[in-house]
């Protein structure tokens, strides 16, 4: 078949709502997206480990403890299914680890943000697990099986995480006045960034279109970024917080709040590799990675012993 | 000593081993060797804290003067502190950590079983959802031991470093204190001599399995049971503990 038969029958498919599989035909275009989008997405589950780790040996209760653990644990889990969800699609994670190591790949700016008190755990939970939430929600009716699969499973999961970030800071909100300016710095530092996760708005979105045509994204950057300011607006306000945007003003026109502008040039910054954690979170993947080498190895080598045991 | 100050004392020093293992284990979240073990380790992370959580509950009940499980792992320092040497020292290498778990797990298993037919109700409850977990954990552990002792020679060589290092925190585990030795007699606790031999065939099948040599009984260390602790304690709870202590008395 021509290749631009086989490119219109697959638009067809994605027209009518079938989900392409591993062993479908695909164009390289798609499964290039999908490997980096899919990749990116697993390294920041891990990579995101490390804010919220940073917390686990101080957190202030054994509930709090135990809850933060069982979280970060999900994250984990997340990376597993996603480096799964890639690796349908031709690459192996060792490939995919390495080109984020070598810093080739990219993972969610976010996470080079420190945690620096308590209340960023709040934040995080609430902000950026929230802002993933929608992205992810959009995510389980992609058009590529194994990824949309894989979000049912993380999304299931994560409003628990919401949850339990919410749920710090109504504490804190409802503590002492030191406990409140926690809330509310946490809130100043992390609001900003949590908008940057939905990425650049969609005039300046190169991959936005083919991704929308192709049903990988069914919903524009502004769009999600826009639900999320209405619905978290309310939930600020519930905990007395006020969102750090002077120009935050609701519309009754378009039943949207109007809001200030995003800064950029410091997401853009930070994409380049100068967010405030940005080398302290790849020193740490490349230092955990580094030092499992022999553990892994070794796993390896008794594998291979024992097949050949088998064997015998 | 009174049967309910020993109990408190036995129940307390269970729930300080654990949360303080549960600790050393949290420490490998987002720095595991593969994703695969960071999700083990901070499951039995979660186990350990867990367990210690429903301990300390219970010996705050037994002390009868009102601490929570927070009062007592947040607000005790570390004289106070009654758990084995053992589980405090730094996580070091991998094969420190498994080797390390591995020698506990192998004594907290028939713990374990054994205080499912205890006199003690509430401890006999603990037990019957710990056996599980436990056995679990020694399997973990178990498992990734073999491989290092008979997978390369590195591996090799660190696990059996790692379990010459650890020997001599292991004997403190088999000295009953006053407490453990009275209620050994009543049927609250099990003797640990008996615990020991059970302990011993497990470590000799699985470092024969692992192809690592049992290192000679020498000096043992001691005294954690007591409050006194190595040097890595104080400031592992100074960790632990800094929101509690900055900010008394309020709720998180
Ligand atoms: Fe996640
Ligand atoms: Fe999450």
């Amino acid at each position: 078949m021509a290749k631009d038969q086989q490119e219109a029958l697959f638009q067809q498919r994605v027209d009518d709502e079938q989900k392409i599989e591993p062993r479908d035909w695909m164009p390289d275009e798609y499964r290039k997206t999908l490997i980096r989008q899919i990749s990116q997405h697993a390294h920041s589950e891990v990579v995101g480990m490390l804010p919220e780790g940073n917390w686990i040996t101080r957190a202030p209760s054994l509930r709090r403890k135990t809850v933060l653990l069982a979280k970060v644990q999900d994250e984990a889990g997340h990376g597993l299914y996603l480096y799964s969800a890639a690796e349908t699609l031709g690459v192996s994670r060792e490939q995919l680890i390495d080109q984020l190591l070598s810093g080739k790949a990219k993972y969610s700016s976010i996470f080079n943000y420190p945690t620096l008190t308590w209340a960023d755990i709040g934040a995080i939970g609430w902000l950026v697990d929230g802002a993933a939430i929608m992205n992810q929600v959009m995510l389980t009716r992609t058009s590529y099986g194994p990824y949309a699969r894989a979000m049912v499973r993380i999304c299931k999961e994560e409003s628990f995480h919401q949850r339990q970030g919410y749920e710090i800071l109504m504490t804190l909100c409802k503590g002492t006045p030191e406990q409140k300016a926690m809330a509310q710095d946490a809130l100043d530092r992390w609001w900003w960034p949590s908008l940057m996760m939905f990425g650049p708005s969609d005039k300046d979105s190169p991959h936005s279109a083919q991704s929308m045509k192709w049903k990988i994204k069914r919903q524009s950057n502004d769009e999600l970024r826009q639900v999320f300011i209405d619905r978290t607006v309310h939930q600020a306000e519930y905990l007395g917080l006020k969102v750090p945007d002077p120009k935050l003003k609701w519309n009754e026109q378009t039943q949207h709040y109007d809001w200030g502008e995003i800064d950029w040039t410091e997401f853009n910054e930070v994409i380049r590799g100068n967010g405030p954690c940005n080398r302290d979170r790849m020193a740490a993947r490349r230092k955990a990675h580094a030092d499992g080498a022999w553990v892994r190895e070794a796993a390896l080598a008794y594998a291979g012993k024992q097949a050949k045991k088998k064997a015998a | 000593m009174t049967r309910e100050e020993a109990l408190f004392r036995a129940v307390l020093r269970m729930g300080d081993n654990n949360l303080v293992l549960g600790h050393r284990l949290s420490e490998w979240c987002g720095h595991g060797p593969v994703l695969e073990e960071d999700i083990a380790q901070t499951n039995i992370a979660l186990d350990l804290i867990g367990q210690t959580r429903n301990l300390l509950t219970y010996a705050g009940e037994l002390e009868g003067k009102g601490r929570s499980e927070d009062d007592l792992a947040y607000l005790r320092g570390e004289r106070e502190y009654l758990n084995v040497q053992l589980v405090e020292l730094p996580k070091a290498d991998y094969a420190f950590t498994i080797a390390r778990s591995f020698l506990y797990d192998a004594f907290h298993l028939p713990l374990q079983q054994a205080l499912t037919e205890s006199r003690d109700e509430h401890l006999k409850a603990i037990a019957g959802k710990a056996v599980k977990e436990v056995t679990y954990h020694l399997r973990h552990s178990s498992e990734w031991l073999i491989r290092f002792g008979d997978g390369t020679e590195e591996s090799h060589r660190r696990a059996q470093e790692a379990v010459d290092e650890l020997w001599r925190y292991t004997g403190e585990l088999f000295v009953p204190d006053e407490a453990e030795e009275l209620l050994a007699k009543d049927g609250t606790l099990p003797k640990l001599t008996d615990l020991k031999a059970e302990w011993s065939a497990t470590v000799d099948r699985v470092l024969n399995e692992a192809t690592l040599k049992r290192p000679a009984d020498g000096w043992m260390a001691g005294g954690g049971k007591k409050g006194v602790h190595t040097e890595h304690l104080g400031p592992m709870l100074a960790e632990m503990q800094i929101l509690q202590r900055t900010f008394p008395g309020v709720e998180w």
